[in-house]
């Protein structure tokens, strides 16, 4: 079949979608990004009206909206939106072959001893990972909680209503310029939601529920924890994520309804060509909980601030974050607390390392409403630079519009010190061994919150990043 | 006959330009304790940051012989895994890292087998005891908020599990209460034997009640102006340390 028939047959009956008889068709959208793609990618998912509404007013929103103009300005004004593909049917992903998967990365699987399958799926090689069927299994114990665990775009047909009421109110598309990119285009991503009072048992993990979507450049996430409720999500994996796609600009939007918790665990290992320009924001209801333990290896530049946004009395919110760059890496990265009701307390811990000539920004934002009294914060940011031609900026920002509130910040920027070098190489640790158990120990907060198996595998990530580095 | 374990000759070594060991020379035999007392500003701890390799503390000229090779080339790590030993006076925190993950690095370094984790583990567990350390202590980090007992205990514990030949101490009762001092001094004493040798770095006598050297030297002005037995120590600790180190008294030693 030529392409032109294809898209005449497309045109005639989307019925079929793009998952079934159409398998060589590729729908590509080809590069740059236009009213009509969006229309196309909305019409493909078959998206109610709404939906493609909000897409195409997002467009507009992203045409208009200027660049940012702040954070990494030259690497942001190097990405060239005209030559981008906005849209991939999921089968174009693997029509990758392992051989054109870098040795860089290969090298690295290897070392971490993934297995071949996870291998494969990571380097965009296949886009079916085997643990769909250990997916199925949690996802009946979920579905007799009542949990929906789904992929976003499952999640809007299914329950349009629930998506309809909170997609987009915590990050509207007017946002910032990537935000309303995301709005125009997203595709993949989870949804979850979690009735009153349900604990879920056991962490969420996006790697279960991988489909071939699930590593898109525009993904969208909605949790919903409802009244009472716990959960526990976690969004990718320590192996270095192979894209050749070079802007990942997701959106995650977390509703904490009043007494609830939620925790976001994101360990993301980019490819070092990818641009990672995210927005994640969280609203915490009355007595309600979010944590945001946010790990951030690999990309060119990645910018990303975690809020929360506390709402009810007695909310609590907590980001905790550690950013590693490397050789011609920009790790921007942040948090940003509002506190917009009384009682309300929030604790951010921020560590990074640079190396290598790397760059580690910490940018955050505490804001206390006039009127929301007796509030707490406290803010710690460290950054460790491992040689001088690595850099390490902090940019804190604090508006507090209410007298009776106790914020703290304290900031510290150190080089690996001669002394403890000293103290543990004269107890018979090389310099390499010395560096690494300090570089693990400055992180050893962060890893202490992951998983078991994630923790081990970020350690010997860092491992790996931390090669060489020493004469 | 072999070798003196540490053999100092004619050291000096300089600090970012400052000269502060000025012709020190020392021989330390296996089986032997010595003493090396001295004022403030002596040259006490620069004489063990040297001995260890510290990259700031830079020989001028003389050797530092260990078994007789000379140590010059050998990176701090070397000199440890070989036997040479260096209790801080002020240990450095590594937050972050736990203890028990610290000691099981540098005994697998030392001895060149990772110890079985069970084995490891009794091992520490035997030693931590005979210290008086809570077995909580194992999983605190590396000096990280630790009292200034604590952080000598952890030193001797270092000891006792690394074995060295030779083990510097470096002003090991500074901060210590009575107690402390004794179960920190036993520690010490209990690595004495035929084959090891301790060189204890203090400015007070008050340790030498514990630690019984057979040796005492006096430094001052970066070399050693006096050495004996016991009794020195007694003398300098009734009479002070002008008599002996000024300049003139020093010369005619």
């Amino acid at each position: 079949m030529s392409s032109k028939t294809d898209l005449q047959e497309l045109g005639k009956d989307y019925q079929y979608g793009f998952h079934d008889s159409t398998e060589n068709y590729t729908f590509q959208s080809g590069r740059g990004l236009t009213r009509d793609i969006v229309e196309r990618i909305s019409e493909m998912k078959k998206e109610p009206v709404w939906m493609r509404e909000f897409r195409l007013a997002s467009l507009d929103i992203f045409n208009k909206k200027p660049m940012p103009t702040w954070g990494d300005t030259k690497a942001l004004g190097d990405i060239q939106f005209d030559n981008i593909h906005y849209y991939m049917k999921p089968t174009d992903k693997q029509g990758r072959t392992w051989d054109e998967v870098p040795e860089g990365i290969k090298k690295t699987f290897d070392r971490l001893g993934i297995p071949e399958a996870e291998r494969k799926f990571l380097a965009g090689v296949t886009a079916q990972y085997e643990s769909e069927v250990v997916y199925h299994s949690i996802r009946q114990d979920l579905e007799k909680l009542g949990v929906l665990f789904l992929g976003m775009d499952d999640g809007l047909k299914q329950h349009p209503d629930i998506v309809k009421k909170y997609f987009g109110t915590i990050i509207p598309p007017a946002d910032n310029k990537f935000a309303a990119l995301n709005s125009a285009v997203w595709s993949g991503g989870s949804f979850i939601y979690v009735p009153k009072g349900v604990n879920v048992p056991i962490p969420l993990q996006a790697y279960f529920r991988i489909n071939s979507e699930n590593m898109g450049q525009f993904e969208r996430t909605l949790i919903i924890a409802d009244e009472g409720s716990f959960v526990h999500y976690i969004e990718g994996c320590t192996a270095p994520t192979y894209s050749s796609d070079s802007l990942h600009s997701a959106v995650v939007e977390l509703i904490a309804l009043p007494g609830a918790k939620i925790r976001y665990t994101t360990i993301q290992n980019w490819s070092k060509n990818v641009y990672n320009l995210v927005t994640k924001r969280a609203v915490a209801h009355a007595n309600a909980t979010v944590e945001w333990i946010d790990g951030n290896l690999g990309s060119k530049l990645t910018m990303k601030y975690p809020a929360v946004y506390l709402v009810g009395e007695h909310a609590r919110g907590e980001i905790l974050s550690v950013a590693f760059s490397g050789k011609d890496q920009h790790q921007d990265a942040g948090a940003k607390i509002v506190h917009a009701a009384s009682h309300t307390t929030s604790v951010v811990t921020s560590k990074s390392i640079s190396k290598d000539g790397g760059r580690a920004s910490y940018r955050g934002l505490i804001k206390v409403h006039k009127g929301a009294e007796g509030c707490k914060s406290n803010v710690r940011c460290d950054a460790l630079i491992l040689d001088d031609a690595s850099r390490s900026d902090t940019y804190p920002t604090m508006e507090v519009d209410e007298e009776n509130t106790s914020v703290d910040h304290e900031a510290s920027v150190s080089k690996i010190g001669e002394e403890q070098l000293f103290y543990l190489q004269s107890r018979g640790l090389s310099e390499a061994e010395a560096t690494l158990m300090i570089v693990n120990g400055f992180f050893e907060p962060f890893v202490k919150e992951l998983p078991m198996e994630y923790a081990v595998e970020l350690n010997r990530l860092i491992e790996l990043e931390m090669e060489g580095s020493v004469g | 006959m072999a070798a003196p374990l540490i053999e100092i000759k004619d050291l000096h070594v300089s600090i970012e330009g400052k000269k502060i060991l000025n012709g020190l020379t020392l021989t330390v035999n296996a089986g032997e304790t010595h003493a090396i007392m001295g004022p403030n500003g002596s040259g006490k701890s620069t004489l063990s940051y040297a001995v260890m390799g510290h990259p700031k503390y830079k020989i001028e000229s003389g050797q530092i012989l260990y078994r007789g090779e000379d140590i010059a080339g050998w990176a701090p790590n070397e000199r440890a895994v070989k036997g040479l030993f260096l209790a801080f006076q002020y240990p450095v925190a590594v937050p972050g890292v736990s203890v028990i993950n610290f000691l099981r690095s540098i005994l697998k370094n030392r001895r060149g087998v990772d110890l079985p984790l069970k084995e490891f583990r009794k091992e520490l567990k035997d030693n931590m005891k005979a210290l008086q350390m809570d077995s909580a202590f194992a999983n605190r980090y590396l000096n990280d908020g630790f009292s200034g007992g604590e952080k000598k205990r952890l030193e001797i514990l270092q000891m006792a599990l690394l074995k060295p030949s030779v083990a510097f101490l470096d002003e090991m009762d500074s901060g210590l209460d009575i107690d402390a001092l004794r179960i920190v001094s036993e520690g010490i004493n209990r690595l004495s034997s035929p084959e090891h040798a301790v060189v204890v770095i203090t400015h007070y006598q008050r340790l030498l009640d514990y630690v019984k050297p057979g040796f005492v030297h006096v430094l001052a002005g970066g070399r050693i102006v006096r050495s004996g037995g016991p009794d020195l120590a007694l003398e300098l600790e009734k009479k002070g340390y002008e008599w002996i180190a000024s300049p003139v008294a020093g010369a005619a030693s």
